[in-house]
């Protein structure tokens, strides 16, 4: 078990440097200058004020040194929680922007992911092998999982808010209301949760039933289950057998869909103008605030290795091969 | 990289079953000795099963219509062509924008390129995966371990987050140059199930014929190792064909799209932009996200069609 934790563990630290590095390095190749485009925002025509304020910009973002410097510099401002400061909302520091709009990200995230992949695989054991079901569940399965994340949303936006005004289709919470502890105001932060949820939910509960079914299939034409019929044991304990194995490849799934499903939430965001990280990278590129896009998404990248890492102690725990030392999954 | 999980349960097997054979889309050694009876067997049984038959048909009519559209057509897609906000009538049969603009003109260009970004993204990704996942798979060793470290990696980072970052600092504004971008971080998944592929056969008494033949590396990959999983090959460029698509979309529809070209993405972001939910302009947001759906979901169909034809052993159920 410590080899394969240590082996994970040595992938996540390259990885998180290379995306460091990555999010350091692409803005620099970048044609144009940030620095010049925030003074020309400020529409003065004096040179000297120009001069004064390019150098105190550039100073600010710490732009005047040598490349290995910035680069050192980013790295030991990363790890004092220092993404930079929002050109768009200037002053306000990156990282505080981006964690006011975390939680309503990680609010539509986790329980779309935890339920669609509860039920996805439950719907798609059951329709393993049983002619009418499958014939109905895989054509459906598979073009919702075809949908485009963001049509989806649109439908449901303009079915459930718009045509039929049961739920509202923008913001986080009523434009009226002011954030605070009170029932009226958890009631409203609920009924703007209802619709994101209900589309990201639906999206990524095709994929999980599919892969059930198909795991199934492949499982109960194993040596094991077919040993276990021979035997005589009740269909519905070799079905129990088979999908308790095919719940690992699942869980690796999981892990591996990860992104695509955050890539999910950030469009679906931006339909439902939802206050998290995915209107916030909206606004950072609709306003060039790029030390905002890129805490944003450095935010992400982080997001989604440590959440690896938590799906990959999940799998030590439910496969005992990881633990004794044979591979199991060198995901 | 793609949101379909129809890609993955390939992936998963192949993750699941690593080192050992995977199932199902290893065809038996006898496949590749002789190809022409081989071709015609896969033909006739593909022309008997309706999902290939259904799916192929869809796919290749939004295709003939992407390709022979635009020359039928009276408008260009951005022309301010008739009243604003117009339903959808015999001149207009999409209706038109907010400004006037013929959706279905828009439509068909739009088909275009998510035909062009999914036949670049999907050959890219088909050909780093490939080419890595063969060497690892048949090298070994300290080549094995450096290729799988870089294929970890790679899998691991949100291939969409990069995306973002390099389409809004370095432009990416033509639809070639943004299907190379998604090709380049959609391997991964591929590599691994071919390299598993690979594992498998590299022990086989015909593979070990053509070493001691005496023919280069290249040559057994290529003639040797390859033509066995043709199939599944061809199966996984289609899955990362709908996966570049659906990508493609996500990134147009944040507004990172092409700006000299029109696509279905870039519909659905404009028609959100310009509040067509709220004025109730249905048929400016619908035909975009169809059309994708339903091309994709015909080529996730047509590949469990296509699963059917290739295995046996799925045939007979």
């Amino acid at each position: 078990m410590r080899g394969y934790l240590a082996r994970k563990t040595v992938i996540y630290g390259l990885t998180f440097v290379v995306a460091v590095t990555l999010n350091w390095l692409i803005p620099r190749l970048m044609p144009g200058d940030p620095v010049q485009r925030m003074v020309a925002r400020a529409a003065v025509q004096h040179p000297e004020t120009i001069a004064a304020m390019t150098a105190y910009y550039e100073q600010t973002f710490g732009l005047d040194l040598p490349l290995w410097q910035q680069y050192l510099n980013y790295w030991a401002a990363l790890f004092r929680g220092d993404l930079g400061t929002s050109v768009w909302l200037f002053p306000a520091p990156v990282a505080q922007v981006v964690l006011d709009a975390v939680p309503y990200t990680l609010g539509i995230m986790i329980p779309a992911i935890l339920l669609s992949f509860v039920v996805g695989n439950s719907v798609g054991a059951m329709a393993a092998r049983s002619r009418w079901l499958d014939n109905v569940a895989l054509p459906v399965g598979y073009l919702i999982t075809a949908m485009p994340y963001m049509w989806l949303a649109i439908l449901l936006a303009w079915g459930f808010g718009v045509a039929l005004g049961w739920f509202p289709v923008a913001g986080g919470y009523d434009f009226g209301m002011v954030p605070q502890w009170s029932w009226a105001f958890a009631g409203d932060l609920l009924q703007h949760w209802v619709l994101p949820f209900l589309s990201l939910f639906l999206v990524s509960l095709g994929g999980w039933a599919i892969g059930m079914r198909n795991l199934i299939i492949y499982e109960l034409e194993s040596d094991y289950a077919n040993y276990l019929s021979a035997l005589g044991a009740p269909k519905r304990l070799v079905r129990q057998y088979a999908f308790r194995n095919a719940m690992l490849p699942q869980i690796t799934g999981l892990a591996l869909q990860l992104g695509t499903i955050l890539g999910g939430a950030l469009v679906t965001e931006i339909v439902f103008a939802y206050p998290g990280l995915g209107k916030l990278v909206l606004s950072a590129i609709q306003n060039q605030d790029f030390f905002l896009l890129q805490g944003t998404l450095l935010f992400v990248v982080i997001g989604v290795l440590l959440a690896n890492f938590v799906i990959d102690i999940v799998y030590v725990l439910v496969d005992p091969r990881t633990r004794t030392g044979l591979t199991g999954a060198t995901a | 990289m793609s949101q379909g999980l129809g890609l993955d349960k390939l992936d998963q097997r192949g993750a699941a079953t690593e080192a050992t054979e995977p199932p199902g889309a290893t065809p038996a050694p006898s496949g590749s000795r002789k190809p022409g009876g081989d071709v015609r067997e896969t033909l006739y049984f593909a022309l008997r099963n309706p999902k290939v038959v259904i799916g192929s048909v869809v796919v290749l009519a939004f295709l003939l219509l992407g390709l022979l559209g635009p020359l039928f057509l009276k408008f260009a897609p951005m022309d301010y062509a008739g009243p604003p906000m117009a339903p959808p009538s015999a001149d207009f049969p999409f209706g038109t924008t907010t400004f006037g603009q013929d959706v279905f003109a828009q439509f068909v260009a739009g088909l275009r390129s998510t035909f062009l970004v999914g036949l670049l993204g999907g050959g890219v990704a088909a050909v780093i995966g490939m080419a890595i996942g063969f060497v690892a798979g048949y090298r070994g060793g300290l080549i094995d371990e450096l290729l799988n470290m870089l294929t970890n990696v790679v899998l691991v980072i949100p291939g969409f987050v990069v995306l973002i970052i390099i389409n809004a600092y370095l432009g990416v504004r033509s639809v070639p140059m943004q299907a190379l971008y998604i090709g380049v971080f959609s391997w991964p998944w591929v590599a691994r199930a071919v390299r598993a592929q690979t594992l498998s056969l590299r022990s086989r008494d015909f593979i070990d014929l053509a070493r001691l033949s005496g023919v280069g590396v290249g040559t057994i990959l290529r003639r040797e190792v390859a033509p066995n999983m043709y199939s599944y090959l061809f199966m996984t460029f289609v899955l990362l064909f709908g996966g570049s698509i659906l990508t493609a979309a996500s990134l147009d529809f944040i507004g990172l799209g092409p700006t000299n070209a029109m696509s279905l993405g870039l519909m659905m972001n404009q028609a959100v932009q310009w509040s067509a939910l709220h004025l109730g302009l249905w048929w400016w947001f619908i035909p975009p996200g169809l059309g994708i759906t339903l091309i994709v979901g015909s080529l996730y169909i047509m590949n469990v069609g296509l699963d059917e034809v290739f295995n046996p052993k799925l045939r007979e159920m």
